[in-house]
């Protein structure tokens, strides 16, 4: 954990303080609706469909256990007794009160949190890799990078009202778990000739109505220059960017409007003055900010541990979760373990009170009291002893958090959709539920191998449907909820050469009672077409394209009206 | 006369600010007084202005730059920045400009859309005068500058970001 100083603690309280002001105001019919919108956007409350939604800040994911029994005290006492872990690594509460949330938001800043900039048209929380520190592909630690940007990126007084909202994402490792090409900014830490730290920058990526991949407008930005030349892209894009359509008003749309040359162009011309100036990082604050992190004091231990491997060979349970579910460490006898939130018939993501503190309990006893949010809405304990990982296992089990489905089909990224989102066009927890009991069969699933299957409401695209392997999207017609499916997208170069990508829309929509059978006539294909089983479902996508895979679904050209009557009939 | 916060207290206005027409018409300069002239006007008066200097004060609106008026800023007693919408932050980048980039000494107003939460952040870029929209209490709003005790970022007000201010102070 990064441990705020004082001045940290202080504009977190300060914040409260103004909340409060503010929400005091609203109440006493002194500021408009539309006027306080803006103001509780930034500070995470939404008005939803049933009741507000407040979306509490995780920076890059990374909890303490004090604050995870926070968030439970908080669930407890102010909402329904569960929360919900998004994909921007934040937790949501769907149910609280208006006129108590800046007793929240004064309950969080005790434990060093908040609610800062978690919605509105503003920097939000900054992402990253979940295995960060431990993984062994380490470029850089990605924490402290992440926590330079938090500070920046915190009530920024030029940047506070921009166009529209904007995400940036650091990956510090040699594969990209944290999406960084689908971000407004995506920071891609490398190393140059000499060792020298750096980052690839790309821009312009995202998700949503246009959904776009970030261009390159920099392979190597020396780390001290970081913050200027960030700050030259968002003077570009506040100045710049569009205002008069919310739909138009991304980077992305600028830089696809200018072309990403002359948006290059731009920045470095802006760059230039703000080059070399105050704000260029210095080693020291590098180094000031890695010492404020709390850093596991490691045993010295055996790469292998003989416990561990004898329960697995004798296990079979234990090994199917150990496969998929463990992942390895930097340091020898340590691995990172991820809990998966995607137990069939529970909403993706969502925790109880009563098991996020039985989950702080364990962190505390198993990973040195910290835990990370994963981008995939899962729960990572990241500093396991590999001694420990059999008990671990089975406490885990009993608590409904060890379904061992991580890359697989049912490890489900899916947004709240239209049980609780009003801009949703469709529920996508039901589609969740029907799928995931469709594949319920572990061998089944493990042959299928790794599969991202995403799942959005609607174009918003906070289930990241477009770089899911299979992307679903719930879309209205006529009032009726309708689900397209897209295939080929890939979050990210996870493994080395296939990188980010979008997904093709295979063709007309479903009726949700079809869903379950359309994925499976999609994972039939892959099947038939695989040349092994190392060959994934998005590498299989990817050498034969979309149309197999649409004739597969719908049937060939021929076949296709009639059993497009058959849909709608049963519609 | 309207009323005006700045340098943090309430005063009286004695700029009056000239509005283009509906069509974007540009407005007759009266002949005495203090007037704030749309930029378009200084433009295309720009040669009789300076042949008869007097004082004056010009606005942008916030899809002109500061760019504009490049190397003549102190000809101006008053550079005004309008907020067509609160929730458009275009005039903080204009107004930081203004100060860092182009060295503007002088009053820097913020007209428009300008209300009391969003003081803070328009004094932080370099705003130093607040034409409140109507409906605001100036009094009220008066207490909202001291909203933060400080800020990471570099800023109009601190040029200096907070971890160079740490490490000169020491923290850890």
């Amino acid at each position: 954990m990064y441990l705020y100083d004082e001045i940290d603690q202080k504009l977190v309280d300060e914040r409260v303080v103004q909340f409060r002001d503010q929400t005091r105001r609203f109440l006493a019919g002194k500021l408009s609706e539309d006027e306080f919108r803006a103001l509780r956007l930034r500070n995470g409350l939404y008005i939803q469909r049933y009741a507000p939604m407040l979306r509490i800040a995780i920076p890059y994911g990374l909890l303490s256990t004090k604050q995870l029994r926070k968030l439970a005290h908080i669930a407890r006492t102010y909402d329904r007794g569960y929360g919900h872990f998004s994909t921007r690594q934040n937790l949501q509460l769907n149910w609280p009160k208006l006129e108590e949330t800046p007793d929240i938001l004064a309950e969080l800043a005790t434990v060093q949190m908040h609610a800062i900039q978690t919605s509105g048209n503003s920097f939000r929380n900054i992402t990253t890799d979940h295995f960060a520190g431990v993984a062994q592909d380490e470029i850089v630690d990605s924490f402290a990078w992440c926590e330079v940007i938090r500070q920046w990126s915190t009530f920024h007084p030029e940047f506070s009202y921009l166009p529209r909202k904007f995400k940036i994402a650091v990956n510090g490792a040699k594969s990209d778990r944290a999406a960084v090409a689908v971000h407004d900014i995506g920071l891609h830490a490398v190393k140059d000739a000499k060792g020298e730290v750096g980052f690839k920058v790309l821009v312009g990526g995202g998700l949503g109505r246009t959904p776009m991949i970030g261009f390159v407008i920099r392979e190597f930005l020396p780390w001290p220059h970081l913050l200027t030349y960030i700050e030259a892209i968002l003077r570009v894009y506040n100045r710049y960017g569009r205002r008069d359509n919310i739909h138009k008003a991304r980077i992305k749309i600028l830089v696809k409007e200018r072309g990403p040359d002359k948006f290059r162009e731009e920045v470095e011309a802006e760059w230039a003055h703000l080059k070399d100036g105050p704000s260029t990082l210095v080693a020291e604050e590098i180094a000031r900010i890695e010492s404020r992190f709390t850093r596991p004091s490691y045993a010295k231990l055996p790469a292998t541990d003989p416990g561990l491997e004898a329960a697995l060979g004798s296990d079979r349970a234990f090994a199917t979760w150990h496969a998929r579910n463990v992942f390895p460490h930097k340091k020898p006898g340590y691995a990172a373990v991820t809990l998966s939130l995607k137990k069939t018939g529970i909403p993706p993501g969502d925790v109880t009170a009563d098991q996020m503190d039985r989950i702080a309990d364990l962190a505390d006893r198993y990973s040195f009291g910290e835990l990370r949010v994963s981008h995939e809405q899962n729960l990572i304990f990241a500093d396991v002893r590999q001694s420990d990982l059999h008990t671990l296992w089975r406490e885990v089990k009993a608590l409904g958090f060890a379904t061992p489905n991580l890359g697989l089909l049912t490890n489900i990224i899916c947004c709240p959709g239209g049980d609780f989102c009003s801009l949703a066009n469709a529920k996508s927890i039901p589609v969740v539920e029907a799928i995931q009991q469709r594949f319920d069969d572990l061998d089944y699933l493990h042959d299928i191998g790794e599969l991202d299957l995403n799942i959005s409401g609607c174009m918003n695209a906070c289930g990241h449907h477009h770089v899911g392997h299979i992307g679903v999207l719930g879309v209205d017609k006529n009032g009726e909820e309708w689900y397209q499916i897209q295939i080929g997208g890939n979050q990210g170069e996870i493994r080395p050469g296939v990188t980010a990508s979008l997904g093709k829309v295979i063709g007309p929509s479903f009726a949700r009672a079809e869903m379950p059978d359309v994925i499976e006539r999609l994972i039939d294909c892959y099947l038939a077409r695989r040349d092994s089983d190392a060959e994934r479902f998005i590498d299989v996508v990817h050498r034969i394209g979309v149309e197999p895979f649409k004739e597969f679904v719908y049937g060939n050209a021929d076949q296709r009206p009639a059993h497009r009557r058959g849909q709608l009939a049963a519609a | 006369m309207a009323t005006l916060i700045k340098d943090r207290r309430i005063v009286a206005d004695n700029w009056l600010l000239l509005s283009r027409g509906p069509a974007g018409g540009l407005p007759e300069v009266p002949e005495s007084g203090d007037v704030i002239v749309p930029l378009a006007l200084w433009l295309s008066r720009r040669e009789d202005f300076l042949a008869h200097p007097k004082k004056i004060g010009v606005w942008l609106d916030a899809n002109e730059g500061p760019e504009a008026i490049a190397g003549e800023v102190e000809r101006f007693a008053v550079i005004a920045v309008n907020f067509p919408k609160f929730g458009d932050g275009r005039g903080y980048s204009i107004a930081r400009l203004l100060r860092e980039r182009h060295g503007f000494k002088g009053e820097l107003r913020a007209i428009g859309d300008v209300l009391h939460d969003h003081l803070y952040f328009m004094e932080q870029c370099g705003f130093d005068a607040f034409a409140l929209r109507d409906d605001q209490d100036p009094q009220a709003a008066l207490s909202v500058f001291g909203t933060f005790s400080d800020g990471y970022q570099t800023s109009v007000l601190r040029p200096t970001p907070l971890f160079r201010r740490r490490l000169a102070a020491g923290k850890p």
